[in-house]
């Protein structure tokens, strides 16, 4: 479904990723792991359009996607939840979700997709009146993803979403990704918790510094001596 | 001055202000969106009100069009202007230095004042009387046509513009781009088209100030745009720039200033309690009376 192909991209004169080539088969949950830096974030936001590589290939459904800008590809089915979060602070619940939607010609269907959005979320739908900035961190969690879904996507990827979050709250989010994965979406997910995103993962790419270190199942790389150590602790 | 009288004048004196300050608010609130969106002081904005004015001077004399044409035949010439002066001035330098984009801008505007004065010379023009001047006295208030029309005209421009940002996809567009560029493009958003938009609709209000203006004080000139550009940056700093409900204060609260400054003391003063107005709001609240501590975006 998407498969990046030896990419190189600078952030001025540094050079962010290295060469970095993976793939995602529909259906799958993938994730990135590793370090601070390692390059995880700017990996998604190459994707997205945000940044361009310098050199490599982005190809999304048998298309070439990179350089193109970000509005085309999200109009493809491939959708980001930020890291961070980054909702529209200053408007309300509702709102956001519509410019979730903001590309989708088949309006008709966007009333069943809210149901849905909030079926997964009741807590939205409590506060859909609501400013966002005012929600918690665990809600702005929420409203991110209820967003992006909002755009229908095929391919979700996902920025630290348990970044700041409580752990009983962190169970939650990945019980929701695990479920909107099992609706039909492919998901490629970038983690500082290791051990979260492995335990759901079907296959796994560790970075480091802008490279891919090691990749393989999930289940392989939680079991590895070499994995283990650096990066769940022991 | 015994009380009866001074009462007198000050309400008079706010009838003129909230006048001439519709007039700045519609001009502030182009400089507020466009500084909401891009962060940029669009400095040319001043001259875009004076190109509306000459588009509604040549729609009401060359095309024999009567106000509510013209008036609407000069915003839409505002607009193409404003999208093609983004287009070409302002959009090559999206991610330049502020100050390029600064000094870009100011570059706009003397290119829009001389230029005009090589097509329409600088020699000022007479605004036709479109509309019969009517002087209404109530128990000694003097208010006349023009003064109603200006008002009428400006909230009715100001209650659409709220409509727009407010409810339409497009306002919500907008609203998303200016909070978080990166963010409104994971939804979709072309950051690009949006600009646009926002320059077409803040050129257009600038142009029905400056056809308001022409029929109130009957004159234009291609640098009419100065002063009253301006005193609407000053006024959509006094609101807090990026703010629309601010920009619409500023801009009332200004007018009314002024008019007593000029009733109470001398016209002459007008202008400096303008900008002492700045410099006081600088010094004491530079995020304005409606802005909150701005939050510096990493």
């Amino acid at each position: 479904m998407l498969s990046i192909q030896n990419i190189d991209v600078y952030y001025g004169a540094i050079h962010a990723l290295k060469g970095i080539s993976l793939d995602v088969t529909e259906g799958e949950i993938v994730t990135l792991i590793g370090a601070n830096g390692a390059g995880k974030s700017t990996t998604l936001r190459t994707i997205s359009g945000l940044l361009k590589p310098k050199s490599g290939k982005i190809v999304y459904e048998g298309k070439e996607i990179a350089g193109l800008p970000a509005q085309q590809i999200v109009g493809m089915g491939l959708s980001q939840v930020p890291e961070g979060r980054r909702i529209f602070a200053n408007m309300t619940v509702m709102e956001n979700l519509e410019l979730g939607a903001y590309l989708r010609k088949d309006k008709e269907n966007l009333a069943g997709d809210l149901k849905n959005v909030f079926a997964k979320f009741p807590r939205l739908e409590e506060r859909k009146a609501q400013v966002a900035g005012t929600l918690s961190g665990g809600e702005q969690q929420m409203l991110a993803m209820g967003r992006a879904l909002m755009s229908r996507p095929r391919l979700l990827l996902l920025d630290e979403p348990s970044m700041g979050l409580a752990p009983l709250l962190v169970k939650e989010i990945f019980s929701i990704i695990k479920e909107i994965n099992e609706g039909g979406t492919t998901i490629l997910l970038v983690e500082q918790n290791a051990n979260m995103a492995l335990s759901i993962a079907d296959r796994a790419y560790v970075l480091e510094t802008g490279r891919v270190i090691l990749s393989g199942p999930a289940k392989e790389l939680a079991a590895s001596e070499e994995v283990r150590k650096a990066y769940l602790g022991g | 001055m015994d009380a009866s009288s001074f009462l007198h004048q000050l309400v008079q004196q706010l009838i003129n202000g909230i006048s001439l300050g519709s007039i700045y608010a519609l001009v502030a609130l182009g400089y507020t969106m466009v500084y909401g969106i891009i962060k940029l002081i669009n400095f040319a904005h001043g001259d875009i009100y004076m190109l509306g004015a000459y588009a509604g001077f040549f729609a009401t004399t060359i095309l024999k069009l009567s106000f509510l044409p013209a008036l609407v035949f000069a915003m839409v010439v505002a607009a193409v202007a404003g999208i093609i002066i983004e287009r070409l001035a302002y959009r090559p330098l999206r991610n330049a230095p502020r100050i390029a984009v600064l000094i870009t801008a100011i570059g706009v505007s003397l290119l829009l004042e001389y230029g005009m004065m090589l097509f329409v010379t600088p020699q000022p023009r007479t605004f036709p009387a479109v509309f019969s001047a009517t002087v209404y006295n109530f128990g000694g208030l003097i208010v006349n046509s023009q003064q109603v029309l200006i008002l009428v005209t400006a909230v009715f421009l100001m209650v659409t513009l709220t409509y727009i940002v407010q409810k339409t996809m497009v306002g919500k567009a907008m609203r998303a781009v200016s909070y978080d560029m990166d963010a409104a493009r994971l939804m979709g958003i072309d950051v690009d088209k949006v600009i646009s938009y926002t320059f077409a609709l803040g050129s257009a209000l600038a142009a029905a100030a400056g056809v308001l203006v022409g029929v109130y004080y009957n004159s234009i000139d291609p640098l009419m745009g100065i002063m009253p550009g301006l005193k609407a940056f000053v006024a959509a700093v006094l609101g807090g720039i990026g703010i629309l409900p601010g920009a619409m204060l500023g801009g009332v609260l200004l007018g009314v200033v002024e008019a007593m400054v000029s009733g109470f003391f001398s016209s002459t003063f007008r202008d400096a309690a303008a900008f002492a107005i700045l410099i006081i709001i600088l010094l004491f609240r530079p995020s304005g009376l409606l802005g909150k501590n701005i939050r510096e975006k990493v």
